[in-house]
């Protein structure tokens, strides 16, 4: 393990961001496109996933620990964000039963 | 060693069919399995970067206990049917064509971008638990303790929302 990535330079760092921006718009159209709540929960995990990806290229690359230290917050924001939002998900399917977003735009006007 | 250059390519690969695949299936369900496809898969990407610890965490985290949460969410609410009224396809052309522009004006961007590193001193040792940890434990301990915070008011706003109310 010591020596698999003597290689990593190997790949451009132009690679990475083109993969990571990939992936990123990739959630945004998730976002945009889907109407059920949980695959916009999805979308919103590709996005945040291609991100962590970025920072631990540019932290490898240049080798500063920070960025990766970064990603663990990310991890942990996260998750926490996941506990809650799925709570939310469960409250709304229970007041709409359903949890299409459109259904709701009380808020919208 | 030209294999994990290949290996870049094959998890890009398999990561970006996994992410189409999420937004394109009919079942949230098959959804929730093509996520954890495309985790493993960027897992994959943070063991050839050498970023072990970011890449065992990645697997525990996400595709351990998200994946777990989101299958806990759609079986237990029974959501696996297929979505009965679909976005216009204005709608969804036009958010094709916001998320191509987005992705034009990133890569765009990202041609100006300084992407020159020093060969030589890439060391590749920093994503080692061993050393993640010191960091961890020496410069970010504030921001460490304040996570647990954060944790505990998750977990209360969702036994919160959760709860039924009026009984």
């Amino acid at each position: 393990m010591q020596n698999i990535t003597q290689t990593i330079t190997m790949v451009p760092l132009q690679h990475y961001v083109l993969f990571c921006t990939l992936l990123f718009v990739i959630g945004v159209a998730g976002v945009l496109i889907k109407r059920n709540a949980l695959v916009i929960f999805m979308s919103i995990e590709i996005m945040l996933n291609s991100i962590n990806l970025l920072l631990v290229a540019f932290s490898v690359y240049h080798n500063d620990p920070a960025g990766q230290i970064f990603v663990f917050f990310v991890m942990i924001v996260a998750a926490a964000e996941v506990a809650v939002g799925l709570a939310l998900v469960v409250m709304v399917y229970r007041h709409t039963h359903s949890i299409d977003i459109d259904f709701l735009n009380k808020l919208k006007w | 060693m030209m294999l994990t250059k290949y290996l870049f390519y094959f998890f890009s690969i398999i990561a970006i069919f996994a992410s189409v695949m999420v937004l394109i299936s009919k079942k949230p369900i098959h959804s929730v399995l093509y996520l954890t496809l495309a985790f493993l898969s960027i897992a994959g990407h943070f063991i050839l970067l050498n970023a072990q610890f970011i890449a065992i965490v990645n697997v525990i985290v996400y595709a351990g206990a998200i994946m777990v949460l989101f299958l806990f969410t759609v079986m237990l609410l029974n959501l696996n049917l297929a979505a009965e009224h679909k976005k216009s396809n204005i709608i969804k052309i036009s958010a094709v064509v916001a998320a191509g522009l987005l992705f034009l004006t990133i890569t765009g961007a990202s041609k100006k971008m300084d992407l020159t590193f020093n060969r030589e001193q890439v060391i590749t040792q920093i994503g080692l638990v061993k050393n993640l940890g010191k960091i961890l434990f020496s410069d970010f301990r504030l921001p460490f303790e304040v996570s647990g915070i954060l944790f505990l008011s998750a977990m209360v706003g969702a036994v919160m929302l959760g709860k039924k109310t009026g009984d």
